[in-house]
Protein backbone atom coordinates (compact mmCIF):
# COMPACT_ATOMS: atom_id res chain seq x y z
CA UNK A 1 0.00 0.00 0.00
CA UNK A 2 0.98 3.30 -0.79
CA UNK A 3 2.19 6.02 1.89
CA UNK A 4 -0.88 8.62 2.91
CA UNK A 5 -0.92 12.08 1.39
CA UNK A 6 -1.44 13.37 4.56
CA UNK A 7 0.08 11.07 8.31
CA UNK A 8 -0.02 13.01 11.69
CA UNK A 9 2.46 10.38 13.76
CA UNK A 10 2.07 10.17 17.09
CA UNK A 11 1.86 13.86 17.90
CA UNK A 12 2.07 15.27 21.59
CA UNK A 13 1.53 18.99 22.65
CA UNK A 14 2.16 19.88 26.24
CA UNK A 15 1.92 23.50 27.05
CA UNK A 16 4.41 24.73 29.57
CA UNK A 17 3.45 28.28 31.36
CA UNK A 18 5.82 28.67 34.77
CA UNK A 19 6.76 24.97 36.09
CA UNK A 20 3.44 23.79 35.45
CA UNK A 21 3.05 22.13 32.43
CA UNK A 22 -0.57 20.61 30.75
CA UNK A 23 -0.60 17.87 28.17
CA UNK A 24 -3.09 18.97 25.52
CA UNK A 25 -2.25 16.15 22.99
CA UNK A 26 -1.70 12.39 23.32
CA UNK A 27 -0.12 10.09 21.02
CA UNK A 28 -2.85 11.33 18.29
CA UNK A 29 -1.58 9.52 15.17
CA UNK A 30 -3.86 10.08 11.69
CA UNK A 31 -3.51 8.89 8.05
CA UNK A 32 -5.74 10.78 5.20
CA UNK A 33 -6.32 9.49 2.03
CA UNK A 34 -5.98 12.25 -1.12
CA UNK A 35 -9.52 14.09 -1.93
CA UNK A 36 -10.71 12.49 1.96
CA UNK A 37 -13.27 14.92 4.37
CA UNK A 38 -12.32 14.35 7.42
CA UNK A 39 -13.37 15.81 10.52
CA UNK A 40 -12.38 16.03 14.29
CA UNK A 41 -15.01 16.19 16.59
CA UNK A 42 -15.12 16.30 20.79
CA UNK A 43 -16.00 18.79 23.43
CA UNK A 44 -14.72 21.90 23.89
CA UNK A 45 -10.90 22.25 25.28
CA UNK A 46 -9.95 18.51 23.67
CA UNK A 47 -7.20 20.49 21.67
CA UNK A 48 -9.00 19.68 18.57
CA UNK A 49 -7.76 23.65 17.09
CA UNK A 50 -4.34 22.61 18.67
CA UNK A 51 -4.23 19.90 16.30
CA UNK A 52 -5.63 22.18 13.48
CA UNK A 53 -2.91 24.40 14.39
CA UNK A 54 -0.25 21.91 14.28
CA UNK A 55 -1.04 20.40 10.56
CA UNK A 56 -1.44 24.12 9.51
CA UNK A 57 1.91 24.50 11.30
CA UNK A 58 0.97 27.78 13.09
CA UNK A 59 1.93 25.45 16.31
CA UNK A 60 4.83 23.32 16.86
CA UNK A 61 4.13 19.92 18.14
CA UNK A 62 5.87 19.07 21.42
CA UNK A 63 6.56 15.45 19.89
CA UNK A 64 5.50 13.93 16.91
CA UNK A 65 6.10 15.01 13.47
CA UNK A 66 3.10 15.76 10.10
CA UNK A 67 3.98 14.43 7.43
CA UNK A 68 1.97 15.97 3.92
CA UNK A 69 3.46 13.80 0.71
CA UNK A 70 6.27 12.52 2.59
CA UNK A 71 7.17 16.22 3.85
CA UNK A 72 7.50 17.12 7.45
CA UNK A 73 5.68 20.02 8.08
CA UNK A 74 7.55 22.67 10.04
CA UNK A 75 6.22 26.12 9.27
CA UNK A 76 2.80 27.87 8.17
CA UNK A 77 2.55 27.53 4.13
CA UNK A 78 -0.13 27.73 1.43
CA UNK A 79 0.23 24.28 0.55
CA UNK A 80 -2.20 23.99 3.67
CA UNK A 81 -4.62 26.43 3.46
CA UNK A 82 -6.40 27.41 6.60
CA UNK A 83 -10.39 28.44 7.15
CA UNK A 84 -10.36 30.48 10.17
CA UNK A 85 -13.21 30.14 12.62
CA UNK A 86 -13.54 33.89 12.41
CA UNK A 87 -12.94 34.39 8.35
CA UNK A 88 -9.62 36.83 9.41
CA UNK A 89 -10.15 39.04 6.27
CA UNK A 90 -8.54 42.38 6.33
CA UNK A 91 -10.49 45.02 6.87
CA UNK A 92 -8.96 47.44 4.77
CA UNK A 93 -8.88 45.65 1.39
CA UNK A 94 -12.12 44.87 -0.26
CA UNK A 95 -13.63 40.71 -0.74
CA UNK A 96 -11.78 40.57 -4.42
CA UNK A 97 -8.19 42.51 -2.76
CA UNK A 98 -8.96 39.79 0.20
CA UNK A 99 -8.58 37.11 -2.52
CA UNK A 100 -5.92 39.11 -4.49
CA UNK A 101 -3.67 39.34 -2.36
CA UNK A 102 -3.48 35.42 -1.57
CA UNK A 103 -3.69 34.63 -5.21
CA UNK A 104 -0.66 37.43 -6.47
CA UNK A 105 1.49 36.05 -3.34
CA UNK A 106 1.23 32.23 -4.45
CA UNK A 107 1.34 32.68 -7.90
CA UNK A 108 2.93 35.81 -8.55
CA UNK A 109 5.88 33.70 -10.30
CA UNK A 110 3.31 31.36 -11.81
CA UNK A 111 0.42 33.51 -13.56
CA UNK A 112 0.23 36.71 -15.03
CA UNK A 113 -1.16 39.63 -13.91
CA UNK A 114 -4.78 38.89 -16.63
CA UNK A 115 -4.61 35.50 -15.29
CA UNK A 116 -3.98 35.93 -11.54
CA UNK A 117 -7.39 38.21 -11.92
CA UNK A 118 -9.14 35.71 -13.66
CA UNK A 119 -7.95 33.19 -11.32
CA UNK A 120 -9.59 35.39 -8.32
CA UNK A 121 -12.81 35.86 -10.27
CA UNK A 122 -13.48 32.54 -10.51
CA UNK A 123 -12.72 31.42 -6.95
CA UNK A 124 -15.05 34.22 -6.47
CA UNK A 125 -17.81 32.75 -8.48
CA UNK A 126 -17.02 29.57 -6.92
CA UNK A 127 -18.40 30.67 -3.52
CA UNK A 128 -20.98 33.26 -5.40
CA UNK A 129 -19.60 36.56 -4.01
CA UNK A 130 -19.05 38.26 -7.67
CA UNK A 131 -21.63 40.43 -7.08
CA UNK A 132 -19.92 42.01 -3.58
CA UNK A 133 -16.32 41.61 -5.22
CA UNK A 134 -16.01 45.80 -4.61
CA UNK A 135 -17.76 45.80 -0.54
CA UNK A 136 -15.51 45.56 2.17
CA UNK A 137 -15.62 42.68 4.68
CA UNK A 138 -17.66 45.31 7.21
CA UNK A 139 -20.13 45.65 4.57
CA UNK A 140 -21.50 41.82 3.87
CA UNK A 141 -22.68 39.51 6.20
CA UNK A 142 -20.96 37.23 8.18
CA UNK A 143 -21.97 33.80 6.12
CA UNK A 144 -20.59 36.34 3.11
CA UNK A 145 -17.36 36.85 4.65
CA UNK A 146 -17.12 33.17 5.47
CA UNK A 147 -17.32 32.11 1.81
CA UNK A 148 -14.84 35.27 0.79
CA UNK A 149 -12.57 33.19 3.51
CA UNK A 150 -13.45 30.08 1.81
CA UNK A 151 -12.37 31.44 -1.74
CA UNK A 152 -9.21 32.97 -0.30
CA UNK A 153 -8.38 29.31 0.66
CA UNK A 154 -9.37 27.75 -2.14
CA UNK A 155 -8.21 29.95 -4.37
CA UNK A 156 -3.99 29.05 -3.27
CA UNK A 157 -4.84 25.94 -4.31
CA UNK A 158 -3.55 24.07 -1.01
CA UNK A 159 -2.88 20.45 -1.09
CA UNK A 160 -4.79 20.25 2.32
CA UNK A 161 -7.75 22.69 3.31
CA UNK A 162 -7.81 23.29 6.97
CA UNK A 163 -11.58 24.28 8.53
CA UNK A 164 -11.31 25.39 12.09
CA UNK A 165 -15.02 25.63 12.82
CA UNK A 166 -16.06 27.24 9.60
CA UNK A 167 -19.73 27.87 10.19
CA UNK A 168 -19.64 27.72 14.25
CA UNK A 169 -20.46 31.35 13.74
CA UNK A 170 -23.09 31.33 11.82
CA UNK A 171 -27.03 30.94 12.36
CA UNK A 172 -27.99 27.60 11.42
CA UNK A 173 -29.67 28.54 7.66
CA UNK A 174 -26.61 30.20 6.44
CA UNK A 175 -24.72 27.59 8.22
CA UNK A 176 -26.70 24.93 6.14
CA UNK A 177 -26.21 27.02 2.86
CA UNK A 178 -22.63 27.42 3.42
CA UNK A 179 -22.17 23.28 4.03
CA UNK A 180 -23.97 22.25 1.09
CA UNK A 181 -21.63 24.76 -0.96
CA UNK A 182 -18.55 23.21 0.45
CA UNK A 183 -20.07 20.10 -0.32
CA UNK A 184 -20.60 20.99 -3.91
CA UNK A 185 -16.92 22.52 -4.01
CA UNK A 186 -15.56 19.64 -2.32
CA UNK A 187 -17.04 17.17 -5.38
CA UNK A 188 -16.05 19.71 -7.81
CA UNK A 189 -12.27 19.92 -7.17
CA UNK A 190 -11.88 16.93 -4.72
CA UNK A 191 -9.53 18.72 -1.88
CA UNK A 192 -8.70 16.72 0.83
CA UNK A 193 -10.05 18.10 3.76
CA UNK A 194 -9.75 18.47 7.13
CA UNK A 195 -12.45 20.10 9.49
CA UNK A 196 -12.73 20.87 13.06
CA UNK A 197 -16.33 21.50 14.44
CA UNK A 198 -18.59 20.47 17.14
CA UNK A 199 -21.97 20.30 15.39
CA UNK A 200 -22.48 16.24 14.92
CA UNK A 201 -24.94 16.84 12.02
CA UNK A 202 -22.25 18.75 10.32
CA UNK A 203 -19.84 16.09 10.72
CA UNK A 204 -21.86 13.24 9.57
CA UNK A 205 -23.16 15.25 6.25
CA UNK A 206 -19.87 16.10 5.07
CA UNK A 207 -17.37 13.80 6.10
CA UNK A 208 -15.95 10.91 4.89
CA UNK A 209 -14.38 9.92 7.74
CA UNK A 210 -15.01 11.33 11.62
CA UNK A 211 -12.63 11.41 14.22
CA UNK A 212 -13.96 11.82 17.86
CA UNK A 213 -11.59 12.96 20.17
CA UNK A 214 -11.78 11.91 23.69
CA UNK A 215 -11.76 15.02 26.51
CA UNK A 216 -8.72 16.78 27.30
CA UNK A 217 -6.26 17.41 29.19
CA UNK A 218 -4.05 14.35 27.12
CA UNK A 219 -6.94 14.39 24.94
CA UNK A 220 -6.17 11.49 21.87
CA UNK A 221 -8.68 9.82 19.13
CA UNK A 222 -11.13 7.49 20.39
CA UNK A 223 -12.91 6.45 17.65
CA UNK A 224 -12.65 7.06 13.92
CA UNK A 225 -15.76 6.13 12.11
CA UNK A 226 -16.57 5.49 8.69
CA UNK A 227 -19.30 7.32 7.07
CA UNK A 228 -20.39 5.42 4.14
CA UNK A 229 -22.54 7.20 2.62
CA UNK A 230 -22.95 8.15 -1.34
CA UNK A 231 -21.80 11.03 -2.67
CA UNK A 232 -23.73 13.39 -3.59
CA UNK A 233 -25.51 13.77 -0.73
CA UNK A 234 -28.58 15.93 -0.01
CA UNK A 235 -29.24 16.98 3.66
CA UNK A 236 -33.19 16.08 2.94
CA UNK A 237 -33.03 12.69 1.76
CA UNK A 238 -30.57 11.81 4.37
CA UNK A 239 -32.46 12.87 7.40
CA UNK A 240 -33.91 9.01 7.11
CA UNK A 241 -31.30 7.25 6.34
CA UNK A 242 -30.41 4.22 8.37
CA UNK A 243 -26.85 4.76 7.62
CA UNK A 244 -27.04 8.74 8.22
CA UNK A 245 -29.24 7.96 11.56
CA UNK A 246 -26.57 4.94 12.70
CA UNK A 247 -23.72 7.14 12.15
CA UNK A 248 -25.06 9.80 13.32
CA UNK A 249 -26.01 8.36 16.36
CA UNK A 250 -22.59 6.56 17.06
CA UNK A 251 -21.14 10.26 17.18
CA UNK A 252 -23.90 11.05 20.03
CA UNK A 253 -23.35 8.58 22.00
CA UNK A 254 -19.41 8.80 21.41
CA UNK A 255 -19.88 12.73 22.69
CA UNK A 256 -22.51 12.44 25.27
CA UNK A 257 -22.61 8.60 27.10
CA UNK A 258 -18.97 7.72 26.79
CA UNK A 259 -17.19 11.17 27.16
CA UNK A 260 -19.07 13.19 28.58
CA UNK A 261 -17.86 16.76 29.24
CA UNK A 262 -18.38 16.63 32.87
CA UNK A 263 -17.69 20.87 33.57
CA UNK A 264 -20.52 21.51 30.96
CA UNK A 265 -23.14 19.98 32.88
CA UNK B 1 -51.61 33.42 -3.67
CA UNK B 2 -49.40 35.71 -5.20
CA UNK B 3 -52.14 37.24 -7.56
CA UNK B 4 -54.43 38.74 -4.44
CA UNK B 5 -51.29 41.23 -2.76
CA UNK B 6 -50.90 42.38 -5.93
CA UNK B 7 -54.18 43.24 -6.47
CA UNK B 8 -54.59 44.87 -3.19
CA UNK B 9 -51.86 46.65 -3.49
CA UNK B 10 -53.34 49.60 -5.52
CA UNK B 11 -55.76 49.90 -3.23
CA UNK B 12 -53.72 50.19 -0.51
CA UNK B 13 -51.47 53.11 -2.75
CA UNK B 14 -55.08 54.59 -3.39
CA UNK B 15 -55.92 54.80 0.43
CA UNK B 16 -52.53 56.57 1.03
CA UNK B 17 -52.48 59.08 -1.35
CA UNK B 18 -55.66 59.94 -0.38
CA UNK B 19 -54.57 60.53 2.81
CA UNK B 20 -51.61 62.39 1.52
CA UNK B 21 -54.21 65.25 -0.47
CA UNK B 22 -55.87 65.88 2.62
CA UNK B 23 -52.87 66.43 4.60
CA UNK B 24 -51.13 69.07 2.18
CA UNK B 25 -51.30 71.82 4.17
CA UNK B 26 -49.45 70.21 6.66
CA UNK B 27 -47.12 69.14 4.41
CA UNK B 28 -46.37 72.70 3.00
CA UNK B 29 -46.43 74.29 6.02
CA UNK B 30 -43.75 71.87 7.17
CA UNK B 31 -41.82 72.82 3.96
CA UNK B 32 -41.82 76.45 4.54
CA UNK B 33 -40.03 75.96 7.72
CA UNK B 34 -37.53 73.23 6.88
CA UNK B 35 -35.17 76.36 5.90
CA UNK B 36 -35.06 78.02 9.21
CA UNK B 37 -34.55 74.79 10.43
CA UNK B 38 -31.51 74.05 8.80
CA UNK B 39 -30.56 77.19 9.63
CA UNK B 40 -31.17 77.15 12.86
CA UNK B 41 -29.08 73.77 13.26
CA UNK B 42 -26.41 75.71 11.98
CA UNK B 43 -26.86 78.75 14.57
CA UNK B 44 -27.24 76.55 17.24
CA UNK B 45 -23.45 75.04 16.47
CA UNK B 46 -22.11 78.43 15.50
CA UNK B 47 -23.76 80.86 18.12
CA UNK B 48 -22.47 79.35 21.47
CA UNK B 49 -18.61 79.73 20.95
CA UNK B 50 -19.75 83.02 19.50
CA UNK B 51 -20.99 84.16 22.31
CA UNK B 52 -18.43 83.04 24.40
CA UNK B 53 -16.18 84.82 22.30
CA UNK B 54 -17.94 88.38 22.45
CA UNK B 55 -18.25 87.67 26.55
CA UNK B 56 -14.56 86.73 27.13
CA UNK B 57 -13.78 90.00 25.01
CA UNK B 58 -16.02 92.42 26.43
CA UNK B 59 -14.58 90.87 30.07
CA UNK B 60 -11.19 91.39 28.73
CA UNK B 61 -11.95 95.35 27.73
CA UNK B 62 -13.78 96.16 31.01
CA UNK B 63 -10.59 94.23 32.76
CA UNK B 64 -7.79 96.11 30.99
CA UNK B 65 -9.35 99.32 30.44
CA UNK B 66 -7.58 101.30 32.88
CA UNK B 67 -4.56 103.31 31.39
CA UNK B 68 -1.98 101.40 33.56
CA UNK B 69 -3.36 98.10 33.10
CA UNK B 70 0.12 96.24 32.07
CA UNK B 71 -1.87 94.04 29.26
CA UNK B 72 -3.77 96.23 26.11
CA UNK B 73 -7.66 95.71 25.79
CA UNK B 74 -8.67 94.04 22.81
CA UNK B 75 -9.50 97.49 20.88
CA UNK B 76 -5.95 98.47 21.61
CA UNK B 77 -4.50 95.21 20.54
CA UNK B 78 -6.49 95.86 17.29
CA UNK B 79 -5.43 99.07 16.81
CA UNK B 80 -1.96 98.62 17.61
CA UNK B 81 -1.19 96.03 15.70
CA UNK B 82 -3.80 96.80 12.79
CA UNK B 83 -0.20 97.12 9.96
CA UNK B 84 0.72 93.76 11.12
CA UNK B 85 -3.07 92.44 10.54
CA UNK B 86 -3.54 94.11 7.16
CA UNK B 87 0.17 93.51 5.99
CA UNK B 88 0.74 89.67 6.60
CA UNK B 89 2.83 89.38 3.36
CA UNK B 90 4.96 92.15 3.95
CA UNK B 91 9.28 91.69 3.26
CA UNK B 92 11.23 93.37 5.37
CA UNK B 93 15.32 93.86 6.17
CA UNK B 94 16.26 90.85 8.43
CA UNK B 95 13.50 89.65 10.86
CA UNK B 96 11.18 92.55 10.23
CA UNK B 97 8.97 90.51 7.89
CA UNK B 98 5.28 90.28 8.02
CA UNK B 99 3.67 87.51 10.33
CA UNK B 100 2.81 85.43 7.63
CA UNK B 101 6.62 84.77 6.87
CA UNK B 102 7.76 84.04 10.43
CA UNK B 103 5.01 81.50 10.33
CA UNK B 104 5.84 79.76 6.96
CA UNK B 105 9.32 79.93 8.63
CA UNK B 106 8.24 77.91 12.03
CA UNK B 107 5.88 75.81 9.86
CA UNK B 108 8.72 74.82 7.68
CA UNK B 109 10.72 73.94 10.32
CA UNK B 110 8.15 72.00 12.18
CA UNK B 111 7.56 70.25 8.75
CA UNK B 112 10.42 68.67 8.74
CA UNK B 113 11.47 67.94 11.64
CA UNK B 114 8.01 66.49 12.30
CA UNK B 115 8.37 64.36 8.91
CA UNK B 116 11.72 62.83 9.68
CA UNK B 117 9.73 62.04 13.63
CA UNK B 118 7.11 60.38 11.69
CA UNK B 119 9.46 58.07 9.23
CA UNK B 120 11.67 57.16 12.25
CA UNK B 121 8.96 56.86 14.94
CA UNK B 122 7.22 54.68 12.84
CA UNK B 123 10.45 52.63 11.68
CA UNK B 124 11.43 52.35 15.46
CA UNK B 125 8.00 51.89 17.08
CA UNK B 126 7.60 48.58 14.53
CA UNK B 127 10.98 47.24 15.72
CA UNK B 128 9.35 47.89 19.21
CA UNK B 129 6.60 46.41 18.17
CA UNK B 130 7.45 43.34 16.34
CA UNK B 131 10.37 41.95 18.44
CA UNK B 132 10.32 41.18 22.14
CA UNK B 133 14.57 41.63 22.31
CA UNK B 134 14.00 45.36 20.40
CA UNK B 135 11.19 46.40 23.12
CA UNK B 136 13.22 45.05 26.26
CA UNK B 137 16.26 46.66 25.08
CA UNK B 138 14.72 49.92 23.67
CA UNK B 139 11.46 50.63 25.71
CA UNK B 140 13.47 51.99 29.21
CA UNK B 141 15.17 54.09 26.68
CA UNK B 142 12.34 55.95 25.43
CA UNK B 143 10.59 56.15 28.80
CA UNK B 144 13.75 57.98 29.88
CA UNK B 145 13.95 59.87 26.99
CA UNK B 146 10.54 60.84 26.34
CA UNK B 147 10.15 62.84 29.85
CA UNK B 148 12.94 65.41 28.86
CA UNK B 149 11.56 68.66 28.15
CA UNK B 150 11.89 69.67 24.56
CA UNK B 151 14.22 72.95 25.31
CA UNK B 152 16.87 70.92 27.25
CA UNK B 153 17.94 69.24 23.97
CA UNK B 154 18.21 72.77 22.76
CA UNK B 155 21.95 73.13 24.28
CA UNK B 156 23.31 69.70 23.24
CA UNK B 157 21.70 70.36 19.67
CA UNK B 158 23.07 73.78 19.44
CA UNK B 159 26.56 72.34 20.38
CA UNK B 160 26.50 69.19 17.87
CA UNK B 161 25.48 71.32 15.05
CA UNK B 162 26.38 74.18 15.67
CA UNK B 163 23.71 76.30 14.40
CA UNK B 164 20.11 77.60 15.04
CA UNK B 165 17.95 76.33 12.59
CA UNK B 166 19.01 72.69 12.36
CA UNK B 167 19.35 72.54 16.17
CA UNK B 168 15.75 73.77 16.30
CA UNK B 169 14.39 71.14 13.81
CA UNK B 170 16.25 68.56 15.36
CA UNK B 171 14.11 70.34 18.90
CA UNK B 172 10.99 69.17 17.19
CA UNK B 173 12.41 66.01 15.93
CA UNK B 174 13.02 64.83 19.34
CA UNK B 175 9.94 66.27 21.22
CA UNK B 176 7.49 64.39 18.23
CA UNK B 177 8.84 61.01 18.46
CA UNK B 178 8.30 59.56 21.30
CA UNK B 179 4.73 59.57 20.89
CA UNK B 180 4.79 58.16 17.06
CA UNK B 181 7.04 55.57 18.35
CA UNK B 182 5.29 54.90 21.66
CA UNK B 183 1.60 54.04 19.79
CA UNK B 184 2.45 52.98 16.46
CA UNK B 185 4.55 50.08 18.76
CA UNK B 186 1.09 49.76 20.41
CA UNK B 187 -0.50 49.56 17.44
CA UNK B 188 1.46 46.65 16.01
CA UNK B 189 1.73 44.83 19.55
CA UNK B 190 -2.15 44.82 19.15
CA UNK B 191 -2.45 43.09 15.53
CA UNK B 192 -4.80 40.36 16.05
CA UNK B 193 -3.24 37.30 16.07
CA UNK B 194 -5.32 36.51 12.98
CA UNK B 195 -4.00 38.95 10.73
CA UNK B 196 -0.15 37.21 11.94
CA UNK B 197 -1.58 34.12 10.61
CA UNK B 198 -3.14 34.87 7.58
CA UNK B 199 0.27 36.22 6.69
CA UNK B 200 2.09 32.84 7.80
CA UNK B 201 -0.01 30.72 5.88
CA UNK B 202 0.06 33.14 2.64
CA UNK B 203 4.33 33.46 3.54
CA UNK B 204 4.07 36.84 3.18
CA UNK B 205 7.90 38.30 3.86
CA UNK B 206 8.71 41.23 6.12
CA UNK B 207 8.19 43.82 3.57
CA UNK B 208 4.97 42.82 2.29
CA UNK B 209 3.68 42.14 6.34
CA UNK B 210 5.11 45.75 7.15
CA UNK B 211 3.07 47.28 3.77
CA UNK B 212 0.08 45.22 3.67
CA UNK B 213 -0.86 43.69 7.41
CA UNK B 214 1.62 45.57 9.46
CA UNK B 215 0.49 49.55 8.82
CA UNK B 216 -2.70 49.43 7.66
CA UNK B 217 -3.86 47.62 10.80
CA UNK B 218 -1.92 49.88 13.12
CA UNK B 219 -2.70 53.12 11.09
CA UNK B 220 -5.61 54.16 13.88
CA UNK B 221 -2.80 53.83 16.59
CA UNK B 222 0.01 55.25 14.57
CA UNK B 223 -2.24 58.44 13.34
CA UNK B 224 -2.90 58.75 17.63
CA UNK B 225 0.95 59.56 17.68
CA UNK B 226 0.97 61.10 14.96
CA UNK B 227 -1.68 63.68 16.14
CA UNK B 228 -0.20 64.14 19.38
CA UNK B 229 3.23 64.54 17.76
CA UNK B 230 2.45 67.60 15.64
CA UNK B 231 1.02 69.24 18.40
CA UNK B 232 4.17 69.04 20.57
CA UNK B 233 5.90 70.02 17.41
CA UNK B 234 4.04 73.32 17.37
CA UNK B 235 4.08 73.99 21.07
CA UNK B 236 7.84 73.57 21.14
CA UNK B 237 8.58 75.38 18.35
CA UNK B 238 7.81 78.66 19.48
CA UNK B 239 10.18 77.89 22.66
CA UNK B 240 13.27 76.81 20.52
CA UNK B 241 12.60 79.62 18.46
CA UNK B 242 12.84 82.57 21.45
CA UNK B 243 16.00 81.03 22.00
CA UNK B 244 17.34 80.48 18.74
CA UNK B 245 16.50 83.63 17.01
CA UNK B 246 16.02 84.37 12.97
CA UNK B 247 12.62 84.73 11.20
CA UNK B 248 9.59 82.29 13.27
CA UNK B 249 6.84 83.29 15.23
CA UNK B 250 8.52 82.27 18.08
CA UNK B 251 11.38 84.47 17.77
CA UNK B 252 8.85 87.56 16.70
CA UNK B 253 7.25 87.07 20.16
CA UNK B 254 10.25 87.50 22.10
CA UNK B 255 11.41 90.01 19.83
CA UNK B 256 7.91 91.63 20.86
CA UNK B 257 8.55 91.19 24.46
CA UNK B 258 11.63 92.74 24.31
CA UNK B 259 10.95 96.00 22.46
CA UNK B 260 7.23 95.54 25.02
CA UNK B 261 5.22 95.30 22.05
CA UNK B 262 2.01 93.30 24.18
CA UNK B 263 -0.24 93.79 21.30
CA UNK B 264 2.32 92.29 18.90
CA UNK B 265 2.58 88.85 21.66
CA UNK B 266 -0.98 89.03 21.53
CA UNK B 267 -1.74 89.01 17.85
CA UNK B 268 0.82 86.29 17.79
CA UNK B 269 -0.60 84.28 20.35
CA UNK B 270 -3.74 84.05 18.33
CA UNK B 271 -2.01 83.34 15.29
CA UNK B 272 -0.21 80.48 16.84
CA UNK B 273 -3.19 78.56 18.63
CA UNK B 274 -4.79 79.41 15.09
CA UNK B 275 -2.22 77.56 13.04
CA UNK B 276 -1.64 75.00 15.77
CA UNK B 277 -5.63 74.17 15.36
CA UNK B 278 -5.35 74.07 11.94
CA UNK B 279 -2.52 71.44 11.98
CA UNK B 280 -4.26 69.09 14.12
CA UNK B 281 -7.38 69.44 11.77
CA UNK B 282 -5.10 68.39 9.17
CA UNK B 283 -3.86 65.66 10.54
CA UNK B 284 -7.51 64.43 12.12
CA UNK B 285 -8.80 64.36 8.88
CA UNK B 286 -6.09 62.67 6.91
CA UNK B 287 -6.57 60.23 9.45
CA UNK B 288 -10.37 59.96 8.91
CA UNK B 289 -9.47 59.21 5.51
CA UNK B 290 -6.44 56.93 5.55
CA UNK B 291 -7.69 54.50 8.63
CA UNK B 292 -11.65 54.85 7.24
CA UNK B 293 -11.56 51.00 6.39
CA UNK B 294 -9.58 49.90 9.36
CA UNK B 295 -11.79 50.34 12.36
CA UNK B 296 -14.26 47.56 12.50
CA UNK B 297 -13.94 43.94 10.97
Amino acid sequence: MSKPYLSLEQIDMVFSRGGASTQVLNQVSLDVDKGEFISIIGHSGCGKSTLLNIVAGLTEATRGVVLLEGAVVDAPGPDRAVVFQNHSLLPWLTVYENVKLAVDKVFSGTKSRAERHEWTMRNLELVQMVHARDKRPSEVSGGMKQRVGIARALAIEPKVLLLDEPFGALDALTRAHLQDQVMQIHTELANTVLMITHDVDEAVLLSDRIVMMTNGPSAKIGEVLDVPLVRPRRRIELVSDTTYIRCRSAVLKFLYERHRLVEAA
Amino acid sequence: MTASPVRMNPQKQQHTQAKVVTLSTPRSYVARRRFPQWLSTLAGHILPPLVTLAFLLILWEVICSSPTASVPPPSRVVSETWELIVHPFYVGQGVDQGLFWHILASLKRVALGYCLAAIAGIALGALVGQSDWAMRGLDPIFQVLRTVPPLAWLPLSLAAFKDGNPSAIFVIFITAIWPIIINTAVGIRNIPQDYRNVARVLRLNQFEYFTKIMIPAAAPYIFTGLRIGIGLSWLAIVAAEMLIGGVGIGFFIWDAWNSSRMSDIILALIYVGIVGYLLDRAIASIAKVVTRNTLSA
